[in-house]
């Protein structure tokens, strides 16, 4: 078995992590229990705090919560089916331009210059050479007509092409048998799929919509996109991937949102 | 086996509503209530009609992620208690004796009776036909919204209860949500008739009035 040599990682803080940060949060960490997941879910206390007079952060009713959806994490990754694939439209159908969504508003969004525009590549890979918006235009590249859910209800069909991820994976001699992926983007934002998603056929690195470039807010130059996971999990404006066995933390997941979040 | 007077068999299983159902009915009241009130909050993240919000007050959670963590929590207790209490139903005979069959005609004068507020309360231990339609009605309410709830929750990896609603994943919604509208409905007249019957909500917490034994007791050898 080849071992693969890590590089610091551009999503830790160089120099190990600060063991203050673990005393100053122990009381955190400790309530995160089976306990706390105890105490929360058939407390009298849930009950009244229902209507979230605990919801500042990090109360142990929400902590609980939070341990049901690490357990929800477990069965969407247990009934996953890798190979099932989602369905597919045609070209009449999809929508033009696709509805946008982000944690700020479309005018706040922050162009990309594709020129000068590289993508990261760390982790548990052979090959670590950044690449370009022009090299990423030359691999194969593959189309996808799907549904977009978002995870506030709303749906849409787009149309997505780029180089299938697997394909890329395979590429850069990615440790396919490493757990999740991580992602930064240019905004800030991060995500991180199971290895499970990134290899469906279904899950793409996109670089146009309908045909064309990807529009600046629907992320160019270079976007995941996904069959089987809610909107917020395709994450835009990629400046960075890194294959990694620990479970990276991700925007949204931290609010406490699922972070497995398939469809 | 020799002959058991109807006192000494009379224990705990043959009250009216038997431990179980007890337990099982409070139970999912709580799940309803966790539900409903956090199901509100998603709705109003992108309410499927423009003149319907739910009172924040009233919603579940304090911002949408909240509301997310207790439905997706909330859905095990539903599900798994709704799965035993169709089970007990099932096979316990419960089902059959209690809520079979429902007859059209004494649907009718049944309504009739109520609207003319002339409805007899006295036995507590037999259904009237408008009580079994609208507990039959509601635990196949209560199915449906399991049902299009995972549709919801997994359209793709249950793509195949998708094909059930026509591949339309707003239709699921929909479905969803008037599967809400429904049990609040019945909720509303199922509380307002408890209240109006206080012994009927007395009879689901100590169990109510001893019944007859279930099954007929067998030939002795």
């Amino acid at each position: 078995m080849t071992k693969i040599k890590r590089l610091p990682s551009p999503f830790r803080p160089h120099g190990g992590i600060d063991q203050s940060v673990f005393e100053q949060n122990k009381g955190l960490v400790e309530l995160i229990g089976r306990r706390g997941l105890f105490r929360g879910t058939f407390s009298l206390g849930a009950l009244t705090m229902l209507t979230g007079c605990d919801w500042g952060d990090g109360g142990s009713v929400e902590q609980a919560l939070r341990a049901v959806s690490r357990w929800n994490d477990l069965v969407q990754a247990a009934i996953f089916r890798p190979d099932h694939l989602a369905p597919t439209f045609t070209a009449a159908e999809v929508v033009k331009p696709p509805r946008f969504n982000a944690h700020y508003d479309v005018e706040d969004v922050k162009p990309v210059d594709g020129r000068t525009w590289k993508l990261e590549v760390s982790g548990l890979v052979n090959d670590k050479r950044s690449w370009s918006l022009v090299e990423m235009m030359s691999l194969p590249q593959q189309e996808l007509i799907i549904r977009h859910i978002c995870i506030e209800g709303w749906d849409y069909i787009g149309q997505w092409s780029g180089v299938n991820f697997r394909r890329f994976l395979e590429r850069i001699g990615a440790d396919l048998r490493a757990r999740y992926i991580a992602f930064r983007c240019a905004d800030g934002y991060t995500e991180a799929l199971d290895m499970a998603t990134a290899l469906h056929p279904q899950t793409i690195l996109a670089t146009t919509y309908a045909g064309e470039p990807l529009p600046d807010p629907f992320g160019y130059p270079l976007r995941l996109r996904t069959s089987t996971k809610l909107g917020f999990k395709n994450a835009k404006w990629l400046t960075a991937i890194e294959v990694t066995n620990t479970r990276p933390r991700t925007y949204y997941s931290d609010q406490g949102f699922n972070w497995f979040s398939g469809i | 086996m020799t002959a058991i007077s109807p006192e000494t068999e009379a224990g705990a299983s043959s009250r009216l509503h038997p431990l179980p159902v007890r337990l099982m009915h409070w139970v999912n009241a709580v799940a309803m209530f966790i539900m409903i009130g956090s199901g509100w909050k998603i709705y109003n993240d992108e309410v499927i009609f423009g003149w319907l919000h739910f009172p924040e007050a009233l919603a579940i959670g304090k911002w949408a992620q909240h509301g997310l963590l207790w439905h997706f929590f909330g859905m095990w207790v539903f599900a798994i208690n709704g799965l035993l209490y169709l089970a007990y139903g099932i096979f316990s005979g419960r089902f059959r004796r209690k809520l079979w069959p429902i007859s059209p005609r004494e649907l009718i004068s049944t309504i009739g009776a109520a609207l003319r507020f002339k409805l007899g309360h006295d036995d507590l231990t037999h259904y009237n036909a408008v009580q079994k339609s609208l507990y039959v009605g509601v635990i196949l309410i209560g199915v449906m919204s399991v049902i299009s709830g995972l549709t919801l929750w997994k359209p793709v990896q249950f793509s195949e209860l998708l094909a059930l609603f026509g591949n339309d994943f707003q239709t699921v919604r929909l479905v969803h949500f008037l599967c809400m509208a429904a049990i609040c409905g019945f909720v509303v007249i199922h509380v307002a008739l408890a209240l109006l019957v206080p012994k009927t909500l007395i009879a689901m917490i100590t169990g109510g009035p001893r019944v007859p034994s279930a099954q007929p007791p067998a030939s002795s050898p």
